[in-house]
């Protein structure tokens, strides 16, 4: 600690390439900083807090309704502590066709997500009117919405009565605590009942069934019993852990995470050479001083050490400074993104990983300047051979 | 004072360098030609020209004994250009499988309101109502070229890591085949009308397990037969074709989801159009296939080339202030050289040019070897995503030499900003301190 000023002097040396390094070492973590956000929030949903939850859809095709009468049945197996169901809707906003999840929900649904935080007298508001539906706080805030407000949703599947106009009242906003699941308030869901009564096709089917066990040991066996509740029917069902069911589903549109670490592997190459290049310039041209440093008595390791510490104090700060613009434009991306990103920052996970990350890369670039340095011979050295 | 004019200077560069920046990129590869002719033009003619290629040749034969830090440059480059072009290249390669699937000839009808084919119902009554409508091409036999069909979503197993996705079962009418004249039999036979039989698209087989000729696949408890497979270079690929009415019946189902018809020359479209709105009955909407593609494709690749340019763009940025690193260190290393030439007459505008002249050489190299590497690694990738209508649709990357284009230009304007700082300041030198220098 006690030379941290000789590493900050020796930065100081070549100011305009102490900058210039820097900034590009920023611009790679300013990289990394919001496409690890983007691939954590792509993946959040199989991290889900409540493990003991799992959903039951067709086996057939995620499209495929299940029959109403199998709710009753699964309520009757050992270790089912709670069940409801939904029934997706895939509405859109009149006038703006741009994608946001609605679904109609049966009773005791918001039971089983208690992260789905609302007021009581919200709730209350929700409960009681048959038309009435709740959306989530993000979804809100780029609608504008308020409660009371009468949502113009326009149905893409299920007519009613021949026509796709779903007029529904605003009887409460949810919210979610936790930072990765934020896209999960970009939904609106609204009554069951209104929706099989109301619909033209669909009459006592539902999309999939939300089942809540007593115990998570009890996953693989209960998914067994009510897999086997419609064995060789013609509603054949499928039962999964909430994670399993989010990732499978996630994973279909792209691989999110191989895309983003063949980016920064090529990102991350690019700045080693150019860091690297610059440290052993940097070396270089001190060399005189490194050896009048060993003459008055600095160890050959220490002089290594100083070295090593400095690339890595160029790539930290660097790398501090590229995650914190990363943090300051992850709101404006989340807003421009249609509701596919919700991210007020970069999640602590990316942020511990950059750093690990900036420390790792300041040794491989220090490294071999530094093997010099500590191989420097004085006498060489100072007679300039 | 010293200071004022000094910021002023730089600020005159800045702005300089924005217009000439603002100007390369409206520039079409013709304008480039031009412009590159000019400049060979003025190298060899004019004596400052030809000041600059001696002072050039000086610099680049000296290239080899930086090649380490003229490497950061290069590679640099390459980064950004390859990235760049592999997401354009994905985007082409989505829009070419989705678009063809399409054409002028054909129309599509779904329910009013519906964007998709899963997201519509046409209900029996309806598709006989339809074949009758005028606008709709008939055949020797007079009948209305039409095909009712339903498109059933099934979950397969990934060939690839053996997880479930879902791909698409399209049951179509006799006509089907002859609507769609680009699609062409491969091997086996067309499925027989009444029979559980399949006919796979060649993306699909490669796509999931179990679609070999021959093999069975149980759907909705009953044994199904691939008897055949086929090709058409577009979104049809992924999917698997059956008989709709066999279908149908698998699948209790009691309507269609859309009626795809030949339309009778370029007034088709609107007569049928027309006939639609005139029947109180039919409250369906008709485009034409191609229209119906198009849409479909939009909203992906739009989406793909705008992260491609801005993570491209981040990444210029990155090359850059690499590239001026490289280029201070070059101008530093060769002050002692610099100014001996200065000492012996030579203008200041030729050293500008001949160290613009290095970076941008060095530029296009990494230029052309970034989009080599795209090309290398991802020209016939194929990889699938889910599409608008739920199910997995397989395209390939598509690294056409249309984006060589952009690539260069990107690598160019980073060498031109790259260069121009360090350029001007080695001509700013003060003869006798660069003399002075070691």
């Amino acid at each position: 600690m006690k030379y941290l000023h000789l590493v900050w002097a020796s930065l100081l040396r070549s100011k305009i390439r102490t900058v210039l390094t820097m900034l590009s070492v920023m611009t790679a973590f300013l990289l990394f900083g919001m496409l690890d956000s983007v691939r954590i929030a792509f993946n959040s949903g199989s991290e889900v807090a409540g493990a003991n939850r799992m959903v039951v859809s067709s086996r057939l095709s995620i499209t495929q309704s299940l029959p109403y009468s199998l709710l009753t049945q699964i309520e009757s197996l050992p270790n089912v502590e709670k069940v409801s169901y939904a029934s997706w809707f895939g509405g859109v906003f009149k006038d703006n066709r741009q994608f946001f999840a609605n679904f109609s929900i049966g009773p005791g649904y918001l039971d089983l997500y208690p992260e789905y935080e609302m007021s009581a007298e919200d709730r209350a508001r929700f409960e009681a009117d048959r038309t009435g539906a709740i959306v989530g706080a993000s979804l809100a805030k780029r609608y504008n919405l308020k409660v009371g407000d009468v949502i113009p949703l326009q149905a893409t599947i299920f007519p009613q009565k021949g026509s796709n106009n779903w007029p529904m009242k605003l009887a409460g906003i949810f919210e979610i605590k936790d930072e990765k699941r934020k896209a999960e308030e970009n939904q609106l869901m609204f009554h069951w009942k209104y929706f099989d009564e109301a619909n033209d096709f669909l009459k006592n089917r539902v999309g999939w069934i939300i089942v809540k066990l007593d115990s998570p040991d009890a996953a693989m066996s209960a998914s067994k019993a009510i897999d086997g509740l419609s064995e060789n029917s013609d509603h054949e069902t499928r039962t999964q852990t909430e994670q399993a069911f989010n990732q499978a589903f996630a994973k279909q549109f792209a691989d999110i995470g191989l895309i983003v670490t063949a980016i920064m592997g090529a990102v991350f190459f690019t700045l080693m050479l150019l860091t690297g290049s610059t440290m052993t310039q940097a070396v270089r041209e001190r060399i005189p001083e490194l050896a009048v440093l060993k003459t008055i008595g600095f160890s050959d390791r220490t002089v290594m050490v100083l070295v090593l510490i400095e690339s890595c104090l160029i790539v930290l700060i660097g790398c501090c400074l590229g995650m914190a613009l990363a943090s300051a434009m992850m709101p404006g991306l989340s807003a421009n993104s249609g509701g596919m990103i919700q991210l007020p920052s970069v999640p602590t996970e990316t942020w511990l990983v950059g750093i690990a990350l900036s420390l790792v890369i300041g040794v491989a670039v220090g490294l071999a300047p530094a093997l010099r340095a500590l191989r420097l011979n004085i006498v060489d050295a100072l007679a300039g051979r | 004072m010293k200071r004022l004019k000094e910021f002023l200077f730089q600020l005159l560069i800045l702005i300089l360098l924005a217009l000439l920046l603002a100007g390369w990129v409206k520039l079409s590869a013709w304008g480039a030609g031009i412009v590159v002719i000019l400049l060979a033009l003025w190298l060899a003619l004019t004596r400052t020209g030809r000041q600059t290629v001696a002072i050039t040749h000086i610099g680049l034969s000296t290239l080899p004994q930086r090649l380490g830090i003229s490497s950061v440059i290069v590679i640099g480059i390459a980064g950004v250009v390859g990235v760049l072009v592999a997401m354009l290249a994905m985007s082409e390669g989505f829009k070419r499988t989705l678009e063809p699937s399409g054409s002028e000839e054909a129309g599509i009808i779904l329910r009013g309101g519906s964007r998709v084919e899963v997201n519509s119902v046409i209900t029996r009554d309806q598709a006989a109502l339809i074949s009758a409508l005028p606008g709709i091409a008939r055949d020797a036999e007079n009948r209305g070229q039409v095909s009712a069909e339903m498109s059933q979503i099934v979950t397969l197993l990934n060939q690839s890591d053996g997880l479930e996705s879902n791909a698409q079962i399209r049951g179509v009418g006799e006509q089907g085949w002859t609507i769609r004249p680009n699609i062409q039999l491969t091997a086996g036979r067309k499925f027989e009308p009444g029979k559980r039989e399949l006919v796979v698209g060649e993306a699909a087989q490669g796509q999931f397990q179990g679609l070999a000729l021959g093999s069975v696949l149980e759907l909705s408890n009953q044994d199904w037969t691939i008897v055949g497979s086929f090709k058409a270079g577009n979104a049809h690929d992924s999917e698997l074709w059956a008989d709709a009415t066999t279908l149908a019946a698998a699948y209790n189902r009691q309507s269609f989801q859309s009626v795809t018809v030949r339309l009778a020359g370029a007034e088709g479209l609107a007569q049928l159009k027309v006939a639609l709105d005139d029947d109180p009955r039919l409250k369906l909407d008709v485009e034409t296939t191609r229209n119906y593609y198009v849409k479909q494709s939009e909203g992906l690749s739009n989406l793909i080339s705008v992260l491609g340019t801005v993570i491209g763009g981040i990444m210029a940025i990155g090359a850059v202030f690499g590239a001026l690193n490289t280029m201070y260190a070059a101008v530093a290393g060769r002050a002692r050289e610099i100014g001996t030439m200065r000492a012996l007459g030579f203008k200041g505008l030729p050293v500008v040019v001949a160290v613009m002249l290095e970076t941008m050489l060095l530029a296009a190299i990494g230029g052309l070897l970034g989009a080599f590497l795209a090309w290398l690694i991802f020209n016939g990738y194929s990889v699938s995503t889910l599409s608008e209508n739920f199910s997995q649709v397989v395209f390939q990357f598509h690294v056409s030499p249309g984006l060589l284009w952009p690539g260069m230009k990107w690598a160019l304007a980073i060498g031109l900003i790259g260069g121009s700082f360090p350029a001007i300041r080695a001509a700013r030198m003060q003869i006798t301190e660069a003399l002075r220098s070691v």
